[in-house]
């Protein structure tokens, strides 16, 4: 019998229609009490906590494993904070009620950086994740538990979350595929806020068309989330085919900068090579206010994320430090329950939206985001699609970047300005270092134009086969 | 720039630990250093970005829809007493 828990999610949804999802979720269950203690790729995990689908749907009972900020009804979401242990949403996400249409298992969640914030999966209050292909290296963040389950064989696909690059930077750490869909493509109802005005949910999965398969069943306009877009969405399997001959496809200059890994440099512009014999047009573009974003984004979304973060008082649900005064509750609620990293974005997110700052700080930033959008949109009248790298480095070791914070900030220097403009992206895998650790490029498109990144991202994985290569775990 | 940790800590209802203020001052010093980059960007003539796909606003009827998940939402009070979320005493507060 063929190892049943490295089948993608297509194979797994043909052999579950033909003989149902049992021994598909016993192998994959196995195979997280085998190595999970290695990854700790999940917070919650319990062979006899697996909800099996309700429902007959496109996925057959295939298991799905999902970020912890992504709120499911009767079972437990912490967010990776201690804030929250014990919350048990009374609702769920509707992308998880698009899931159980769908006929998904729910199987487990995912560790993550605390509320999502980080690039490492090292700030989890309940533990670091570890990469499957160095267990000393970090699997990128925030979604590393996402993307370490599935790189390892602990997941057939799972969702994730991407603020500022939370699903393309580890899917790129991790060697499998990830994408983040235009802002207002998929619903944020139930996803546990950080950056409101750059959060998506989006798929972490083995190959383009197990992506392209999961954004079929969760993507849609939904009146429960305001910002989601009101438009059709098209069968992303369809686009699968295209042929990429005549796509017009351009190399930032921006993101080929000095001081960036040679070898990851070399295997995004081998990839384009790759692009030329297919067919396609690379020509160089230029995206000038790519290297502000990382100071936009440390303004703007710490904003949101400061008073997002104001509903944990320990009033109503999660952790409450005992106290004898309301307001002595609040404080000690707060000290005790958010580690450090969210504490040093609450108080730098407060200090830019208070009196006296607000003008020289926020609304700056906001000044200079829509002068990064206005980038892509010039750059979109040229080409079709962007062809970046996803992380300036390979995955590093666990504690490298952990003292300081901004050095930290500064990976994910390729993938911020994707969310800051609100336009959809992919990272997939695109090599590998010499010392066989993931390489991974980015594909970005226009706003809803997902369609061609699944085209162009499909027809490369299919001519140069990356993702057969596992980690041995 | 010389961050007010303990006025920005108090806005944000965090008490932190003696050993924690420094390290956090330092950083968020730090991070406010390399932010400054953006004066140096003219910005006179440009909106800021309020949405970023220009989405209109949403309207819909103001219905009651049934939730009765009063219980649900109850059993994670931290304290309750019948239906209500129970707190300290709220008396001479500011």
């Amino acid at each position: 019998m063929p190892d049943v828990s490295r089948l993608t999610l297509k194979e797994a949804v043909s052999l579950a229609r033909e003989e149902g999802p049992e021994k598909i979720i016993e192998s994959l269950a196995q195979r997280v009490l085998q190595v999970g203690s290695k990854t700790n790729a999940y917070l919650h995990f319990d062979p006899d906590r697996i909800e099996r689908a309700h429902k007959a749907g496109a996925l057959h009972g295939v298991p799905i494993s999902i970020k912890d900020n992504i709120s499911t009804r009767g079972w437990e979401t912490t967010c990776a904070s201690k804030i929250l242990v014990g919350y048990i949403p009374p609702y769920d996400a509707t992308v998880i009620e698009k899931l159980r249409e769908g006929g998904a298992t729910l199987f487990g969640k995912c560790n993550m950086d605390e509320f999502a914030f980080g690039s490492s999966s090292e700030t989890s209050a309940f533990g670091p994740v570890r990469n499957p292909w160095d267990l000393e290296r970090v699997p990128g963040g925030s979604s590393g538990g996402s993307a370490a389950a599935v790189a390892s064989g602990e997941a057939i696909a799972a969702l994730g979350t991407d603020t500022g690059g939370s699903i393309r930077l580890p899917a790129a750490f991790c060697g499998v595929v990830g994408l983040k869909p235009t802002y207002g493509r998929v619903s944020r109802y139930g996803l546990i806020a950080f950056g409101s005005s750059f959060d998506q949910i989006g798929p972490l999965t083995q190959t383009v068309e197990d992506a392209a398969i999961l954004m079929n069943v969760i993507a849609g306009h939904d009146e429960r989330d305001s910002t989601s877009a009101n438009l059709a969405v098209p069968d992303y399997t369809q686009s699968l085919h295209r042929p990429v001959k005549g796509l017009k496809i351009g190399l930032p200059k921006e993101y080929f900068v000095k001081g960036m890994d040679p070898e990851i440099e070399a295997s995004v512009r081998e990839a384009a090579k790759v692009y030329k014999t297919l067919g396609a047009e690379i020509k160089e573009v230029s995206l000038p206010h790519t290297h502000h974003s990382v100071a936009v984004y440390y303004i703007v979304a710490v904003a949101e994320a400061s008073s997002n973060l104001g509903r944990f008082d320990g009033v109503e649900y999660g952790f409450r430090a005992t106290n004898s005064t309301l307001r002595d509750l609040y404080f000690e609620t707060r000290d005790l329950g958010f580690g450090e990293e969210a504490k040093r974005r609450i108080l730098l997110g407060t200090f830019v939206l208070s009196a006296g700052y607000y003008e020289a700080y926020y609304r700056k930033g906001q000044k200079v985001r829509t002068l990064i959008r206005q980038d892509f949109e010039k750059a979109f009248k040229e080409v079709d699609l962007l062809l970046t790298p996803v992380s300036p480095t390979p995955p590093f070791k666990l504690g490298e970047k952990m003292t300081d914070p901004l050095t930290m900030y500064l990976s994910d220097i390729f993938t911020i300005s994707v969310n800051l403009a609100g336009v959809p992206a992919m990272s997939l895998p695109c090599g590998f270092t010499k010392t066989n650790l993931p390489i991974g490029m980015q594909l970005i498109a226009q706003p809803f134009a997902e369609e061609t990144i699944f085209q162009a991202a499909h027809a490369y994985e299919q001519e140069t086969q990356w993702f057969k290569r596992k980690p041995k775990l | 720039m010389s961050f007010e940790i303990e006025q920005i800590a108090e806005l944000a209802r965090l008490s932190l630990k003696p050993e924690e203020k420094a390290k956090l001052k330092k950083d968020l010093e730090s991070i406010l250093a390399y932010v400054e980059q953006l004066k140096l960007v003219p910005t006179d003539s440009v909106e800021p970005t309020s949405h970023v796909l220009n989405l209109e606003n949403v309207f819909r009827e103001d219905r009651v829809h049934p939730a009765e998940v009063r219980d649900e939402v109850l059993k994670h009070a931290p304290q309750r007493e019948g239906n209500f979320f129970k707190v300290p005493k709220v008396i001479d507060q500011d």
